[in-house]
């Protein structure tokens, strides 16, 4: 059993019913019971009874401590030859990481006809592993499944981070199955543990409702993804130095398992909220799809893109691309104006760093007063309108 | 074209309250629902079946009660179901997940296609789908949002990129995630109804399937849970208060100091 109640120890005080975040402890007959399913191994029950009387039966495993591994890895996507933003939000964040270890931060970059590979130096890198060829072109992930997992073996470095973009986490699972150690998803915090030298993850779970902090002691490399936005990008110097390594592409990567026989740019795509400055996005409070008209026009009086939270997209009034949040997008703009949106942490986890937010709700206690710069409380069908007019006047 | 889709039991989290006081999780009242995402792959499931022939299993790991989504993925048009249940399977990271059911699809045998939804809502992972398809050894397609056709062992798909679709072929067997677009899940139906009434859903462990325990689990997990905690926010906004147009007037009047309009 993975955690248990030493009977003979519990004295019933229900100290551990109220410390456990999932409710899973009830106390029946003067003994705590807990629920195993969903349970996830915290210890908030354990580290709550004064009486030693739960007992968790976690991994004893340590890191390996031979030091065979080292090196703090970010892989940097690129999309026709241009690196993704959030390559350089990930070595912002790596190269921290590899200070506080004391080890070098290279970044990983495979592609066709790379530009600006000196700008992953610039951003921090202290090397570069490059794989630009031709052969590359008009791929799926497999040869990138491939070679990310020849070098990690090659090279064995400690940490690998990836972009939690669509790519991402379509190829980056498969390399860490290939590698057979952990991955955590999504990460919104990242830091080095000093002692172990373990890599602390911070992901929102059960939907963004509760964070959780995960390790993974006894496998490397410790691997994990962050969206973009999440992290941000440092100032680029230009005056570092860096090796730039070229590495020869093994054909072999590259099956005729899977095979990219077209691609089709979806040009009526024009949500394009993470590059958006300002951003409107509605919520439930809005009650019915037509009312989404009020979002548009504000919007359109800001010049500022469409976003909801999840209740409309799930509703089916306003389509995905539209999402923001920990299962739609993360955006950072400079001005973001929630309407009817009450802020469930899976919403916050996708705008709460926006320089600039302006909530409206009628709901005075609502959670999204709380990452607010403004609030106005009230009934959002007479300030909306009231604010475009305003707007459009300015 | 035997076919095998991946469900999961989750709380329907999106309804999920905190106890402000206590600061938990409220439980009651949270029912236990079919992963929204995974029911678009059932459907596709059952719309290839339709379309090519063939059957559709329902694979689900997870305690005994997650019997009651395989029961009713054959209301909504599986053959069969089988439910992976063992305390071993208990605590599964995404790596041990995968490597289990990895190991219940090879005991099916004979299986072309596995469908998995893009990601659940409880982990929001999506990374079961992937690491399946390595355990599997197979082809993996993510975001797929239509199949076009099937032949000769050769699967054909458009999947959503984030700039546009991409039409690709795999070799099956194969390994694909589904997104809601790709259809829309039909209801119930009577027959289905008749038909999970009286079947048989077994019971897989992990001796069943020759998991091994220190794989499974907790235990094959590589990734720990060390700490959970309550995003705590102490910021409070600045309220603009006051009838609508004095407050509509002061956060105007915000914007333009601040020079955002």
């Amino acid at each position: 059993m993975a955690i248990r109640v030493v009977k003979e120890k519990c004295t019933g005080c229900e100290t551990c019913v109220s410390a456990c975040p999932f409710g899973l402890i009830d106390v029946i007959d003067g003994t705590a019971r807990i629920k195993v399913e969903g349970c996830n191994l915290c210890g908030a029950c354990k580290d709550a009874c004064a009486f030693e009387a739960i007992e968790i039966g976690k991994l004893v495993a340590e890191a390996p401590a031979t030091g065979e591994h080292h090196g703090v890895w970010v892989f940097a996507e690129q999309r026709n030859g241009e690196i993704k933003g959030v390559a350089y939000e990930l070595l912002a964040k790596g190269r921290k990481l590899a200070d506080t270890l004391k080890t070098e931060l290279c970044a990983v970059c495979f592609g066709a006809g790379v530009r600006n590979v000196d700008s992953l130096t610039a951003a921090g890198a202290d090397k570069v592993y490059l794989i630009d060829t031709t052969l590359l072109m008009n791929q799926t992930e497999d040869p990138y499944v491939a070679e990310l997992t020849r070098l990690a073996r090659e090279y064995k470095p400690e940490v690998i981070l990836a972009g939690a973009t669509p790519f991402g986490r379509s190829f980056f699972p498969r390399v860490a199955a290939q590698l057979h150690t952990g991955l955590t998803a999504d990460c919104t915090g990242l830091d080095i543990e000093p002692e172990k030298k373990l890599l602390l993850q911070t992901r929102p779970t059960f939907g963004g409702n509760i964070m959780a902090i995960i390790i993974c002691p006894a496998k490397r490399p410790q691997m994990s993804t962050v969206r973009p936005r999440v992290f941000r990008r440092g100032v680029p110097d230009l005056s570092r130095k860096g090796q730039i390594v070229r590495v020869d592409f093994k054909k072999e990567a590259v099956t005729a398992r899977t095979k990219l026989l077209n691609f089709v740019a979806d040009i009526s795509e024009k949500v394009k909220l993470e590059d958006a400055d300002t951003i409107v996005s509605g919520g439930r409070g809005l009650g019915k799809p037509e009312n989404f008209h009020l979002i548009r026009e504000l919007a359109a009086a800001l010049g500022a893109a469409v976003g909801s939270s999840r209740p409309p997209v799930d509703e089916g009034w306003i389509s995905y691309p539209h999402q923001v949040g920990q299962t739609g997008k993360t955006v950072c703009p400079k001005l973001y104006v929630a309407v009817g949106i009450s802020g469930a942490v899976q919403h916050l986890a996708g705008m709460q760093t926006s320089d600039c937010i302006i909530a409206i709700n009628d709901d005075p206690d609502a959670p999204i007063f709380q990452v607010a710069t403004w609030g106005l409380v009230g009934d959002l069908f007479k300030i909306v309108p009231m604010l475009t007019e305003k707007l459009k006047g300015s | 074209m035997n076919i095998a889709v991946c469900l999961k039991q989750v709380p329907g989290t999106t309804e999920v309250k905190i106890d402000p006081v206590k600061n938990t999780l409220i439980r009651q009242g949270i029912k236990n629902i079919t992963n929204p995402f995974d029911t678009y792959a059932l459907e596709e499931g059952v719309r290839l079946k339709e379309r090519f022939g063939g059957r559709v299993t329902a694979l689900s790991m997870g305690p005994p009660q997650a019997v009651e989504i395989l029961r009713e993925a054959i209301t909504l048009g599986a053959d069969d179901a089988v439910l992976l249940s063992d305390v071993a399977f208990a605590g599964a990271d995404t790596w041990a997940t995968s490597y289990t059911l990895g190991k219940a699809v090879r005991k099916l045998n004979n299986i072309d296609l596995v469908i998995c939804g893009r990601q659940t809502i409880d982990g929001d992972t999506g990374q079961v789908g992937p690491e399946l398809a390595e355990m599997l050894g197979v082809p993996f397609i993510a975001y797929v949002s239509k199949v076009e056709d099937i032949k000769t062992g050769l699967l054909r798909v458009q999947r959503m990129v984030e700039d546009g679709y991409e039409t690709i072929e795999a070799h099956l067997p194969a390994v694909i995630t589904v997104v809601k677009e790709i259809n829309k899940p039909r209801l119930p139906s009577l027959r289905g109804q008749m038909k999970a009434k009286s079947a048989q859903i077994p019971t897989w462990t992990a001796q069943d399937i020759g998991v091994e325990k220190e794989r499974a689990g907790l235990a094959g997990s590589a990734t720990q849970v060390v700490k959970v905690f309550f995003p705590q926010r102490t910021h409070r906004a600045e309220m603009l208060k006051g009838e609508p147009s004095t407050q509509v007037e002061a956060l105007v009047e915000k914007l333009r100091e601040a020079k955002l309009v």
